[in-house]
C-alpha cells in the first residue's frame, strides 16, 4: 500500500511500524548495554545523548505521524521545545555559580 | 462550532508544500492546520504545554545534581536487582523501558487497523497496549516499594545527595501517573470501538457528539508522547 496522509486518515503499510519498533528495541538494548559495559566520561554521554535522540526522532516522525504532518504544524509543536535548551544553559550556568559558592563557603566549614 | 472534518483532499492538494505552505497556512487567515482536525491539533498543543512540565522537572533535576557538593547516587547499582545470584544493573528499568516501547508498537499498529476499519483487530490491539501500560505501573510501584524500604525519602536517602529522592519520586511519579491516565483513556476509547460506535454515528455520553475513527489516532498520540517522555527519562535520569 502507498504512504498517503489523507484526511481520512495516516495509511502506511504495517512493515514500516514493525521496522521502527524494532530499531526502537536495537536502540534501547544499545543504551542499556553503555550502562552494562560501564562506558564512562565523554563516549557514555555522547553514546546516551546519541540513542535517546535516534529514539525520540523515530517515535515521533513515525509513530505520531509527524513526518507526515503539514509543515504549519510540524514547526507550531517541534520549534518551542527547542526554545527550551536556551532555559537547560541559563540554569546549567546557575548551577555552576551556585557549585562555586559551596566549594567557597561551606567545604569544610 | 461545526465538527468539521479536516479540509478535503482537494484543497490540501492545491496547496504549496514545503516552506512556502508555512508562510500560506499561518497567513490564511483561516484555520492554520490544514491538514489536521481541531481534536488532533489541540491534543498536540497540550502534549506541546506537557513538554514543558516535564521539562522543567527534568532541568530542575539537572540543577540539584550539578549544584551539589554531596556526590549523586549511582543509579546503576541503586536500580540493580539480583537475579539468580547475580547482580544485574538497571535491569527493572530496561524492562520497564521493552514494555513501554513495545506498547507503542501495538498502539502504532492499531492506529493502522482503525484508519482501515478494522473494528476488532483495533480495539484488541489497544487492550493490548492498555495491559503493557498496566504492567509497567506495576513494575513501577514494584520499584517505588523497593527504594522506599531501603531509606529513600524525598529528603534523604542512604547513598549520597539526599535531592536524589525528591527528583526520583516527582519524575517517575508524574510519569507513571500519565501511563495510568492513558491506560485509562486506552479503555474507554476501546470499548468505543468494540461497541462499533464510530460506524453507528452513535453520540458520546459526555460531548453528545459523534465520534470519529481519528480519536484512535489522537489516543495514540498520547500514548506515544508517554513513551517518548520515558525515553529522556530514561537516558537522563537512569542511565546519565
Amino acid at each position: 500500500m502507498a504512504h498517503a496522509a489523507t484526511p481520512e486518515g495516516q495509511q502506511h503499510p504495517i512493515r514500516l511500524y514493525l521496522m521502527v519498533w524494532g530499531s526502537l528495541f536495537i536502540l534501547s538494548a544499545c543504551s542499556y548495554l553503555v550502562d552494562y559495559f560501564q562506558l564512562q566520561g565523554m563516549l557514555r554521554w555522547m553514546l546516551i545523548l546519541l540513542f535517546m535522540a535516534l529514539k525520540a526522532g523515530l517515535i515521533i516522525a513515525v509513530f505520531m505521524h509527524m513526518a507526515w504532518e503539514r509543515v504549519a504544524l510540524a514547526y507550531a509543536i517541534l520549534l518551542p521545545p527547542l526554545v527550551v535548551l536556551v532555559f537547560v544553559g541559563i540554569m546549567a550556568f546557575e548551577a555552576d555559580y551556585t557549585l562555586f559558592t559551596r566549594e567557597a563557603f561551606f567545604r569544610g566549614g | 462550532m461545526p465538527d468539521t472534518a479536516p479540509a478535503d483532499a482537494q484543497d490540501t492538494m492545491m496547496q504549496p508544500g514545503g516552506w512556502r505552505s508555512l508562510v500560506a497556512d499561518w497567513s490564511s487567515d483561516q484555520r492554520a492546520f490544514k491538514s489536521a482536525s481541531w481534536g488532533k491539533a489541540m491534543m498536540w498543543i497540550f502534549l506541546l504545554s506537557d513538554t514543558f512540565i516535564f521539562s522543567c522537572f527534568l532541568i530542575s533535576y539537572m540543577t540539584v545534581r550539578m549544584s551539589t557538593v554531596v556526590p549523586w547516587p549511582n543509579p546503576s547499582e541503586v536500580f540493580a536487582l539480583e537475579i539468580g545470584g547475580t547482580s544485574l544493573p538497571l535491569i527493572l528499568i530496561a524492562i520497564m523501558t521493552f514494555v513501554l516501547i513495545s506498547s507503542s508498537g501495538t498502539m502504532a499498529m492499531a492506529v493502522n487497523f482503525a484508519y482501515r476499519r478494522d473494528r476488532v483487530r483495533t480495539a484488541l490491539l489497544m487492550l493490548v497496549t492498555a495491559a503493557f501500560g498496566a504492567a509497567f505501573v506495576g513494575m513501577q510501584a514494584f520499584e517505588w516499594t523497593k527504594l522506599i524500604h531501603e531509606g529513600v525519602r524525598p529528603w534523604e536517602n542512604p547513598w549520597g545527595a539526599p535531592q536524589f529522592g525528591s527528583a526520583f519520586f516527582m519524575i517517575t511519579g508524574f510519569h507513571g501517573t500519565h501511563v495510568t491516565i492513558g491506560v485509562i483513556f486506552l479503555l474507554i476509547i476501546a470499548r468505543k470501538v468494540w461497541r462499533g460506535d464510530f460506524d453507528q454515528q452513535r453520540k458520546g455520553f459526555f460531548t453528545s457528539r459523534k465520534g470519529r475513527w481519528e480519536i484512535v489516532e489522537i489516543t495514540g498520540l498520547y500514548w506515544h508522547f508517554v513513551d517518548l517522555v520515558w525515553v529522556f527519562i530514561f537516558a537522563l535520569f537512569y542511565l546519565w
